[in-house]
């Protein structure tokens, strides 16, 4: 009895491993063309952080860390480094704000041709994300939109020049370029919400806004926290955007960037900025996770 | 209960129009009869149109981004494909590590992995093409495929592949007279969806496209240049246009086949059982 249950426990690990065998040699093409352009760049950026560029196109291969020291001192990099996020959490902040009675609206109060809607809130973002962020350069320039609207209907003598080339700017542009991402995954957990909650909290004696805080809003958190991530991440590095309406005041860690691999010609500090960046957005998305993992943990 | 849907509505249609009247502006400027994009507007126009059937570099960057998008599109969907399937169908040891690696390229913002292969393909001695854009592309589309396909393969029933393999069908036949119909839409929703990526991405495209400029590579060049400014908005609102046909398509084509593909599939087995 012990020895062929013994026999068949092996031979069930070995059937198990060779699912996972036969899983992974399935999924090995996936892994291989993904490892081989991501990790080994990865690494090689790496390398380069740690060289010195003497010339065009010539590194000094000794390894320092100079390169990162020059990031986490320089006055500079500092600037920069929280502008960006401070433009980024609040165009987050603001575009999540902005976006979730839209979504609360089509998820509660539309009934029927909710499809449509849905088409609705997200065909503009089917226009060109560098036109639609020119777009914003066109209404809040000098010679823009409101300010020749302003001064045709004569309630303005001259261009108001506050409206472009300062953070501002860059948040209301990257607000409106993002909205999508902050409209779809909140509908998305909004649609899930079992409606038998809501009905039971009424019977038992909720008011509508005790309700939307004791059940709507927590079960939506999620929806939320995939937004704020999705929008806060890439909006860290976003380069089109400072570029275009941000102007000097403006400019973000991108910009700098961009400008190592341009004209600045030094790649192992640019290596050394993208890595400090993406660590430093890296450990914010991890420390915000835990935090609303115990928040939403408290409201359960 | 009455009022606050009415005052949901009434922020809906502000919202929508914070969305949509900013993007409107465009195909406005693009008829119209000026090179500044001011008020008033000056008189109406299709002269930025007839540039935009003249300009040679801009049709030459448009085909450039069609190529790139079109082999992204179908690359990303075929490794999405393999993913998605032994994710959904095979329990593997350390699955979810790999996962991780593999959607890792939605979490890092855009210009860490344009820089990363700027590094890799210099040092290693490659030059700059609409290849090495592709190979970006590739990597930002591939965990978009994955998550949109396995919705799609987690939602069959799995009883059917069995059933065909008990039916006597090798894996190679099941999959295409089985599997492959009920996740078509899936297949043709990461087409579009790493196509669409690929023809919008600027960033990695910016950096790695070298003598070859893709569409938003030549509209960043151009946006300097008002004289040439109105014909890229003439282009965009075109973009806008087949984008929306595009969608409509594919929406269409989405609830077809959501009947279809079950029918299909459901058809080909019973007349199998007869």
């Amino acid at each position: 009895m012990n020895i062929y249950h013994k026999t068949t426990q092996k031979l069930r690990r070995k059937l198990q491993r060779s699912e996972s065998l036969k899983g992974y040699l399935l999924l090995s093409p996936t892994i291989l063309v993904m490892a081989g352009i991501m990790l080994i760049p990865f690494i090689g950026m790496i390398i380069l952080s740690l060289w010195t560029q003497i010339g065009y196109a010539k590194f000094d291969t000794t390894l320092t860390l100079n390169n990162f020291i020059v990031v986490f001192t320089n006055e500079m990099y500092r600037v920069l480094f929280s502008r960006s996020l401070v433009v980024s959490a609040m165009t987050t902040f603001l575009t999540v704000l902005l976006a979730y009675p839209m979504a609360y609206f089509v998820a509660f109060h539309v009934q029927r041709r909710k499809l449509l809607w849905i088409i609705l809130m997200t065909l503009p973002f089917w226009t060109s994300y560098l036109l639609r962020v020119f777009a914003w350069k066109v209404i809040l320039g000098y010679n823009g939109v409101i300010n020749s609207g302003l001064l045709w209907l004569g309630i303005i003598n001259e261009p108001i020049t506050l409206l472009l080339y300062n953070p501002s700017a860059v948040i209301i542009t990257l607000t409106h370029a993002w909205a999508a991402f902050a409209i779809l995954p909140i509908y998305v957990s909004l649609e899930k919400i079992d409606r038998s909650l809501l009905e039971a909290a009424t019977d038992l004696g909720d008011s509508p806004l005790a309700r939307f805080f004791r059940i709507t809003l927590p079960l939506s958190l999620p929806g939320v926290v995939a937004a704020t991530v999705l929008i806060f991440i890439p909006t860290v590095g976003d380069y089109v955007t400072p570029s275009l309406v941000g102007g000097s005041d403006g400019y973000m860690i991108a910009n700098a960037i961009q400008f190592q691999f341009g004209r600045g010609s030094n790649w192992p500090l640019g290596a050394a900025l993208s890595l400090s960046s993406m660590a430093v957005v890296t450990v914010i998305t991890i420390v915000y996770f835990l935090v609303s993992k115990t928040l939403t943990q408290n409201i359960r | 209960m009455k009022n606050t849907s009415r005052s949901l509505l009434v922020y809906a249609f502000i919202y929508l129009g914070f969305l949509y009247i900013p993007v409107l502006f465009l195909p406005l400027f693009s008829f119209n009869n000026s090179m500044y994009f001011s008020f008033p507007l000056s008189g109406f126009t299709f002269e930025w149109y007839r540039e935009m059937f003249r300009n040679e570099a801009m049709h030459q960057s448009l085909f450039n981004s069609i190529r790139v998008g079109g082999f992204v599109a179908l690359f990303s969907t075929i490794l999405g494909i393999f993913g998605a399937k032994a994710i959904t169908r095979y329990r593997m040891r350390g699955k979810k590590p790999v996962l991780a690696i593999i959607m890792l390229p939605l979490v890092i913002p855009e210009i860490i992995v344009a820089v990363a292969l700027l590094i890799f393909i210099l040092q290693a001695g490659g030059s700059l093409s609409l290849l090495s854009v592709a190979l970006g592309h590739v990597l930002l589309c591939v965990p978009f495929s994955i998550a949109v396909l396995i919705s799609r393969f987690e939602g069959f029933d799995q009883s059917m592949e069995e059933a065909s393999a008990d039916l006597g069908e090798n894996s190679w036949w099941t999959f295409w007279r089985v599997t492959f119909p009920v996740v078509l839409p899936g297949i043709v929703a990461s087409l579009l969806l790493c196509f669409t990526i690929s023809f919008d991405e600027f960033i990695v495209a910016y950096f790695l496209s070298g003598t070859e400029p893709t569409l938003p590579v030549y509209m960043w060049n151009q946006l300097r240049f008002p004289k040439l400014l109105p014909g890229v908005l003439a282009l965009g609102a075109c973009i806008l246009l087949a984008s929306f046909i595009v969608i409509a398509f594919a929406e269409w084509i989405r609830q077809r086949n959501n009947n279809m593909a079950l029918r299909q599939s459901l058809a080909s087995m019973t007349s199998k059982i007869r």
